[in-house]
């Protein structure tokens, strides 16, 4: 009895929502509800970049700095009491921040595609439902822990084999233990994407090879990889683009002495670094530095912006190649 | 029982190069073909044909290792090139797929160039000799130097179908088989490029032995010299096993088939 009047109930309540009147209201009010969740999320996109930039052209339009030496100078000391052009100079923020981006590149870039071989062409799907998660778990490890692990084992460790056991100057903050833990953190990103770019190559092509008397390994290097090769570019331009704008890990272990060095074992500072430090500080806002933060934002924008692009061509190239 | 009919054999002097006894074929736990014994004489066409989900495609496939790609399938019985039991511990399904090469139903040309396509094969097998002879003279095998030799660097998905089902022909032969299986290789075509794909199996059975799957009857009856005739197992109907129910000259399937289960496939009243 009770079930037969909740079922009525159910049934009024229904053909209320599903008569046209209200059907129609409804549809408009949801239309304009998720409308403006999409605008929401671009206009606080473009209210990011206006202040990045009208504070990084604040910064520019000053006098004791300029434009040009901003981007050759080799001496970055904008907290020094003399403020000149020449302390402006943001090359060695870029060479810190390249330093590492290529060399945890070196290290990610290898182990991932190594990884995304493995896991589409020889793992059995057992073994690929287990270890593709893992590989996400590492990367939704927060950065702040990879840092703390940097300066409490890599940087031990290299303190222990390269300066003990041969006598190569380790300084306590440097590259490459940031550079290392880097390149682990963005291992399953290029791991994770490269592995779905070859899985979206045809089985067939597979096939095609192995009746040619093909092995595993030549199918994979030869037929695999090639195929997939512009997907797996825009994994590797992702990772290194992640690695370029990571910051909590590298101010942790490389330090913040901006220095113009090829050296891997010497304290570096890094955009990202150079702009946490003074937004820890007490620098006022509307200041030379409270500015230069800004300055230095807006390049390290452009750049992980013109290699994200970059990489979106390469996947839409890749998409591209099976239709 | 029926299903283990040897074709008669006319001539002794008709050499035996592919063959089966008492092979079974499964995926997992599921029986898929059960029991075929059948011998596949050299340089001729020998057609499989028969409803869907007979498995045709796993006997076919069962001759150059092929299913060892999917996961689960194993067999029982035995399974002979020339006089090596393929599915022997000691055998290199690598090194038995150079010599029994594949055309599949697709063309899955690989998105190189038409050149490296080619060159694939002879490029993993080591092979020392004049690449650019070989590329040509394996696209005049395959009827398609002509329409392709000024443009051997462009890309083969830039070729037409039945071009790229050439190019495949083509790159098989590049590695020197012995056998070309062939998995339904006009099925994708338009008609006149399935004759011309008929064309070249004849052009080539010189050469090469071909076993051919096809759900096409017409084409069974034009270009092959033995034909098999598979089908599901009527006892077990539910299980779905292929069995070979058939296996004899074409022109006597066509024409006096023993089995009337051949005869009602043969003449369309069922499949």
């Amino acid at each position: 009895m009770n079930m037969v009047s909740n079922k009525k109930r159910i049934k009024n309540l229904l053909s209320f929502f599903h008569s046209t009147g209200m059907n129609d209201f409804n549809e408009k009010v949801m239309k304009v509800l998720l409308f403006g969740c999409g605008v929401f999320s671009i206009l606080i996109t473009v209210g990011i970049i206006i202040s990045l930039f009208s504070e990084a052209i604040a910064f520019f339009a000053r006098p004791e700095v300029n434009l040009f030496t901003f981007f050759t100078g080799t001496t970055w000391r904008p907290l020094s009491s003399n403020i000149v052009p020449e302390n402006f100079g943001v090359r060695p923020l870029i060479r810190g921040t390249l330093m590492i981006a290529i060399m945890s590149g070196a290290i990610a870039i290898p182990l991932g595609l190594g990884s995304a071989i493995y896991l589409s062409e020889y793992a059995s799907d057992r073994v690929r439902n287990i270890i593709k998660p893992l590989l996400e778990i590492l990367a939704g490890i927060p950065t702040v822990v990879y840092g703390y692990f940097a300066l409490s084992f890599i940087t031990p460790l290299l303190k222990t084999v390269l300066e003990e056991n041969l006598g190569i100057d380790v300084n306590f903050f440097n590259a490459l233990s940031a550079s290392i833990v880097v390149g682990v953190m963005i291992i399953p990103m290029v791991a994770s994407i490269s592995e779905d770019a070859m899985r979206a190559v045809p089985r067939s092509l597979r096939e095609g090879a192995y009746a040619l008397g093909a092995t595993k390994f030549e199918v994979s290097t030869k037929i695999v990889v090639p195929a997939a090769l512009s997907g797996i570019i825009a994994a590797f331009i992702l990772g290194i683009s992640r690695a370029i704008g990571e910051t909590m890990a590298v101010s942790i272990a490389a330090g913040s002495t901006p220095r113009m060095t090829m050296n891997p074992l010497d304290s570096v500072q890094t955009m990202t670094s150079f702009i946490v430090q003074v937004s820890f500080g007490d620098a006022p806002s509307g200041s030379i530095n409270g500015q230069s933060i800004f300055a230095v934002g807006a390049t390290l924008f452009a750049m992980t912006f013109i290699m994200n692009i970059i990489s979106q061509t390469f996947i839409k190239r890749f998409r591209e190649a099976y239709d | 029982m029926e299903a283990n009919i040897l074709p008669s054999v006319k001539t002794q002097n008709e050499e035996i190069i592919l063959s089966t006894k008492n092979a079974s074929f499964f995926y997992h736990d599921k029986t898929a073909v059960k029991n075929v014994t059948l011998n596949i004489k050299k340089n001729k066409i020998t057609s499989f044909i028969g409803p869907s989900g007979c498995g045709k495609s796993t006997l076919l496939r069962s001759f150059n290792r092929m299913n060892d790609l999917i996961p689960g399938a194993s067999v029982e019985g035995d399974v002979y090139y020339k006089d090596q039991n393929l599915y022997k511990s000691s055998i290199d399904p690598v090194k038995i797929r150079q010599q029994v090469g594949m055309v599949f139903q697709k063309p899955n040309p690989f998105p190189k160039s038409i050149y490296e396509n080619i060159a694939f094969g002879p490029k993993i097998n080591q092979f020392q000799g004049n690449m650019d002879e070989l590329v040509e003279s394996c696209l005049m095998k395959a009827a398609l130097w002509d329409e392709v030799k000024d443009k051997l660097n462009e890309s083969a998905y830039a070729l037409s179908g039945g071009q790229q089902q050439r190019l495949c022909i083509a790159r098989a032969l590049a590695v020197f088989p012995d056998v070309l299986l062939m998995d339904e290789p006009a099925s994708a075509l338009d008609p006149i490029a399935t004759l011309r794909i008929e064309d070249l199996m004849n052009d080539l059975k010189e050469e090469y032995t071909i076993v051919v799957v096809t759900h096409n009857m017409q084409q069974a009856s034009r270009v092959s010299d033995y034909t098999a005739f598979m089908s599901i197992d009527r006892d077990r109907i539910d299980e779905r096993i292929g069995v070979l129910v058939e296996y004899d000259e074409t022109i006597k399937i066509f024409t006096n088939p023993k089995n009337k289960e051949t005869e009602d496939y043969i003449t369309g009243r069922f499949g």
